[in-house]
């Protein structure tokens, strides 16, 4: 079979390795940004010193973020911070402070990654970066180190799984409804080693901060990476951002992807992940009327400024109040993010309302930080994962859901429509 | 190259929280401290009961969810060399070969917990013999930079012989 139509992936990975790249291949590839975690930093800086390392390849190309133990509660999470710090110093590189946000987020919101980039970061809801029109994709401790090093990753180049979105959204759909969707009908394992190319008539509909959380949950599906077309929302949000010079990266009309699958979105509707798998996706009234015990409004999936709005919307016109014996956690994903909140009283009516917010990073998402819920409780929440222990304890059960869904059972202390 | 061991069973799709939970690693990254907590939100009992030398065998989709290393090494903290599995999340298979933890895609729905097994590793992958039933499944092959790094015994060794990638 000759191929001459080449994906996203195809193009990205075949610049960066400065040769035709097909699915399949392994090729070895210059990376544009390597990111780092206080919760993978660490194990990688042992093992660059491990490597003989004793410089970094180009620290502007090199990020870490202290996001995962934000802030530090123990002694042991303080010194892996200190560790991370004092390696950036010695080499130069970048560290973002406590507070400052999720590595994958900042690098978007500060133009750090642009279409075109390969970008690698040991945290796996990197993919997230690829609604950028990038390929992004989580990595290790051991690939960060030799990363750092050498500037280089090698990767089999992903067959891709096109997800063509069209229709007319219905009022009250939110993008995590329609990813929720998709990873129930494509599986926990259904695009393994896959990329995910978004597509499609009805992308327009979807905000830049919509698109985030359609890349973010490719990782749910097991995709390494996936992204998005360049449009008209993709170049505004780029503006005063990311350098220009960067030139967007398109799928060829003749591709041949290995799968399809065309989300109609006047067929959707609120969804619920059920504990304690990504991938057990229900309609939302089939899950009404359990109670709630702590609501979590944040991460990379959930913790923008529009999701923070309608969460906001949907709190107000259910009565404006925290249900009595309900813990509402909001966390926003940056300090930006947070800043723009703060400016436009938004915290300060969630916490009139009885929110509590907490400092801006992964927080109560995988227990390493913030809130933990209490033995037995249920807990909805706009993140990502509800894997049993997730938030740090195994008798707590963890449904994900939108953030309009999340507010609504705030306010009602149960699960709860928010239409 | 052989090895011997007793399987332990595990399911499909064992996420890295279930291997080790993300809040044990906030004290420490000691994996021998940290091989007390493998499998404790799922199975309670197994720290107390793996023996170095131990096979971990599961379904699919094995290391899903957070691309967390701790996962690949606490495992090989326990005195585990090997993992087989149905199918393999990619984050936890490039971990697993960058720190010389051997994982081997078979077919593992014969194999049930506790039987003995012996794996040989021939030029391309791994022949896993079931002594207790006598049946023989054979691993994929590995791709030759995977082949590398694991006979290297991992990426840091590989990096260190090397100075980078071989292209």
């Amino acid at each position: 079979m000759t191929r001459t139509g080449r994906t996203i992936s195809e193009k990205i990975l075949s610049t960066k390795c400065g040769q035709p790249a097909f699915a399949g291949d392994i090729v070895v590839c210059n990376v544009d940004m390597v990111i780092g975690t206080d919760a993978s930093a660490p194990m990688a800086i042992d093992y660059f010193e491990q490597m003989g390392g004793t410089s970094v390849f180009d620290p502007s190309k090199i990020l870490f973020a202290l996001d995962h133990y934000s802030p530090p509660e123990t002694n042991s999470t303080r010194a892996l911070h200190e560790r991370v710090r004092a390696f950036g110093e010695r080499y130069g590189i970048e560290v973002l402070n406590v507070g400052d946000g999720i590595s994958h987020q900042v690098v978007v919101e500060r133009g750090r990654v642009r279409p075109g980039d390969l970008v690698v970061g040991a945290d796996s809801h990197t993919v997230t970066c690829g609604a950028l029109n990038l390929f992004a994709t989580g990595i290790g401790s051991s690939d960060l180190a030799a990363a750092m090093m050498t500037g280089q990753i090698w990767l089999k180049v992903p067959e891709t799984l096109r997800v063509t979105l069209t229709g007319w959204r219905p009022r009250g759909l939110s993008a995590k409804d329609v990813a929720l969707a998709l990873v129930g009908e494509v599986g926990a394992e259904g695009a393994s080693y896959q990329a995910i190319e978004f597509e499609g008539p009805a992308l327009a509909q979807f905000s830049l901060e919509e698109r985030l959380v359609f890349t973010n949950l490719a990782v749910e599906m097991g995709a390494k990476t996936a992204m998005v077309p360049i449009d008209s929302v993709t170049e505004e949000y780029l503006k005063g951002r990311a350098s220009p010079g960067w030139e967007p990266v398109e799928s060829d009309s003749d591709v041949e992807y290995a799968r399809e699958v065309t989300l109609t979105l006047g067929e959707l509707s609120p969804r619920v992940a059920m504990p304690h798998s990504p991938d057990k996706v229900l309609l939302i009234e089939e899950a009404v009327g359990q109670p709630i015990q702590m609501v979590f409004i944040g991460t990379c999936t959930g913790g923008r400024v529009s999701d923070i709005h309608t969460a906001l919307a949907v709190l107000s016109r259910w009565g404006g109040r925290v249900a009595r014996g309900v813990q509402l956690v909001v966390t926003p994903a940056s300090a930006d993010v947070r800043a723009r909140l703060e400016a436009d009283g938004s915290l300060a009516k969630l916490t009139a309302m009885g929110a509590v917010i907490t400092t801006p990073g992964c927080g109560a998402c995988c227990g390493t930080s913030g809130v933990i819920p209490g033995d037995g409780m249920n807990v909805i929440s706009t993140a990502n994962r509800n894997f049993k222990a997730r938030m740090g304890n195994a008798t707590a059960s963890i449904y994900l859901a939108s953030p309009a869904a999340c507010a609504a059972a705030a306010a009602t202390g149960k699960i709860t429509d928010p239409r | 190259m052989t090895i011997d061991g007793r399987a332990r069973k595990f399911g499909d799709h064992v996420n890295t929280d279930y291997i080790i939970s993300s809040t044990r690693k906030r004290d420490t990254l000691d994996v021998s401290v940290l091989k007390q907590y493998l499998f404790e939100s799922t199975h309670p009992a197994f720290a107390a009961s793996v023996r170095p030398g131990d096979l971990i065998v599961a379904g699919r989709n094995f290391g899903c969810g957070s691309a967390m290393e701790i996962a690949t090494t606490v495992i090989l903290g326990a005195g585990i060399p090997a993992v087989l599995a149905e199918s393999f999340s990619r984050t936890f298979f490039r971990n697993a070969i960058n720190n010389g933890l051997i994982p081997i895609e078979c077919d593992t729905k014969g194999i049930a917990e506790g039987q003995a097994l012996s794996i040989e590793f021939i030029a391309t992958g791994a022949s896993v013999k079931n002594v207790t039933t006598g049946r023989t499944v054979a691993g994929a092959p590995l791709p030759g930079i995977m082949l590398s790094i694991l006979s290297a015994g991992g990426l840091v060794p590989y990096i260190r012989a090397n100075g980078g990638f071989q292209t």
